[in-house]
């Protein structure tokens, strides 16, 4: 059940935007906030606040790849896969991710800790290879010096 | 050598606050234009400087502009886009403009607002740009106590600011696309015509402009189409943040003359390559773009020039590939890139993709087949521009097409050796 400051937060998106689904994608967002995911039974719940039948929310909510439709861990670290991390050792890098995580590309660690997603370029090809850990840009980042900032992130 | 964009940005510093940027003369053009000019006195200004979009196309800025129906019968309200969703592998330039200096981008959204009697302008940041959505909204904060939004200046032209921070998918970055974004739908292009500049945003007249095409406008306003016109080489005008990365000795960006050399950008500015490696060619604009090779150094990096060499200027941030590094292994990335990020919409781009992809995979892992190099030149050509939706199939079709003509023996040569001669775990 959705709770009262996300129905709060929902409904004030929806008063600033020129039409309610205009808000959908920030509403989904206010929800992933608190939860870190959208499950099926939020997701009926948001669409009627917005008047959009389940299936025009879902819709939109499985296009884009920061709407978490499955559970993710306390962390979703976000790798770089793109050409610039490429040629600089990214594949290195995911490696030792997956090592240190025990969570492969789409998986979430057995502890629940962290989620690892490739994701499309950072933007931070002259400092490669990049990863993102929740909001955080990790780039420049040498496969030896993961364990030590994975620790940051309990 | 001037550098009107990047003059306020200091690498590791915080950006100017609002106070700084107007002792830096920041908001001065702003000033100027709601003052002393009328909307399409703007335009032609920026018509004139003949500003050409920094997004990738290259369109003109003004004339782009000068396609918004004006006056009392034109649909509203009318709505001004910053694409600020920068997502181009390879491009990291709006980046550094949006974190060091964001008061410049408001001032040329606001200015651009103004020309086209925009009601609204929003500006389309990607989740990932965190950093830039913080200090974007205490910019758009300070912006709108000073005055610069709402009644601007208390000149009677109203603009609402928004910032729209995105939920993925590189397909928002085409402007069609990033429109349905906007309004709550999947990002899927529209057909155009009409175009947005008609029919945009809720079917109003609306621009979308790229966040370093919008950075120059200021400048423009404020020192003149000619000043503008002469502080690029070539036929094309103003500076360009040029950007190298992959293996050159100090990656980075510079804000240089437009139709600065590849060469230049290359071995000056980027310190030529590494220890031990040789230049073997370059995505001068974006995985996006066709690749140049040491015949092309000596091109000037402007839209012409670049084009007449075969490929595209795009972001101008290049992606240099090295001697040691496997050209099929590059293509591999690039298409799973293209492949995944097909928002699905039409058919030869959404199933056209992945079989590239898939045909690229095998020839790494040592499953090529004789054929298959003829197999992918054929998609080069079939996913090209007039035969998609959209512009990303071209987009995934200018790398494949120009490596298998620069660097078809590597290709050969996977399906004979059975796998990539460089892999070696």
């Amino acid at each position: 059940m959705l709770q009262d400051d996300e129905i709060r937060e929902i409904e004030e998106e929806k008063a600033a935007a020129e039409h309610p689904r205009a808000a959908c994608i920030d509403a989904l967002r206010a929800v992933q906030r608190r939860r870190g995911w959208v499950s099926d039974e939020v997701l009926a719940e948001v669409a009627e606040l917005l008047g959009m039948s389940v299936a025009e929310l879902d819709d939109v909510a499985s296009f884009y790849n920061l709407v978490y439709r499955r559970p993710v861990g306390r962390h979703v670290i976000l790798v770089c896969d793109s050409v610039s991390c490429w040629i600089m050792g990214g594949e290195r890098l995911g490696r030792s991710l997956v090592l240190s995580t025990g969570a492969r590309p789409g998986e979430t660690s057995a502890d629940g800790r962290f989620t690892v997603l490739p994701v499309a370029c950072l933007g931070a090809c002259d400092r490669a290879p990049a990863i993102m850990i929740d909001e955080d840009l990790h780039a420049d980042l040498a496969p030896e010096a993961l364990a030590r900032i994975l620790e940051r992130y309990e | 050598m001037e550098r009107p964009l990047t003059r306020n940005i200091r690498p590791g510093a915080e950006p100017l606050d609002l106070d700084g940027t107007r002792r830096a003369g920041g908001y001065q053009a702003l000033e100027k234009a709601v003052r002393t000019m009328t909307p399409s006195e703007v335009t032609a200004v920026v018509k004139a400087a003949n500003l050409r979009g920094r997004g990738g196309a290259g369109f003109p800025a003004g004339v782009k502009w000068e396609l918004v129906p004006m006056g009392p019968d034109a649909r509203r309200p009318k709505a001004l886009v910053a694409n600020a969703d920068e997502m181009e592998p390879g491009t990291f330039k709006d980046r550094l403009l949006l974190e060091g200096d964001p008061h410049q981008l408001l001032e040329g959204v606001i200015l651009a607002a103004y020309a086209i009697q925009a009601e609204v302008a929003w500006i389309f940041l990607r989740w990932e740009y965190q950093l830039a959505r913080r200090r974007l909204q205490q910019a758009i904060a300070e912006a709108r106590e000073a005055g610069y939004v709402g009644d601007v200046l208390g000149s009677g032209f109203r603009l609402d600011l928004r910032l729209h921070v995105s939920a993925g998918r590189y397909m928002c970055g085409e402007e069609t696309a990033l429109l349905n974004a906007l309004e709550g739908k999947r990002a899927v292009p529209r057909a155009k015509p009409p175009f947005p500049q008609v029919s945009g945003l809720w079917g109003r007249p609306t621009v979308v402009n790229n966040v370093e095409t919008l950075c120059c406008v200021p400048h423009i306003v404020d020192k003149g189409a000619e000043w503008f016109r002469k502080l690029g080489r070539g036929p094309d005008a103003g500076t360009k943040l040029y950007g190298a990365s992959g293996k050159v000795r100090r990656p980075g960006l510079w804000e240089l003359p437009m139709g600065t050399t590849l060469r230049e950008v290359l071995e000056e500015h980027a310190g030529g390559m590494r220890e031990g490696l040789r230049f073997r060619g370059a995505l001068p604009g974006g995985a996006s773009t066709d690749f140049l090779v040491e015949e092309h150094l000596d091109v000037p990096l402007d839209f012409e020039s670049v084009q007449k060499a075969g490929s595209r200027l795009g972001t101008g941030t290049m992606i240099v590939l090295d001697d040691r590094t496997c050209p099929v292994g590059v293509l591999e990335n690039l298409e799973r890139f293209f492949a995944r990020e097909s928002c699905g919409w039409c058919t030869p781009c959404r199933e056209g993709l992945p079989w590239v992809h898939e045909v690229l995979r095998a020839l790494e892992e040592g499953r090529g087949q004789a054929g298959d190099v003829d197999l992918l030149a054929h998609h080069a050509r079939m996913l090209g521009p007039g035969i998609t939706f959209c512009a990303l199939a071209p987009g995934a079709a200018a790398p494949l097409g120009s490596a298998l003509g620069h660097f078809r023996e590597d290709f050969e040569e996977h399906v004979k050796q059975r796998g990539c001669p460089w892999r070696r775990d």
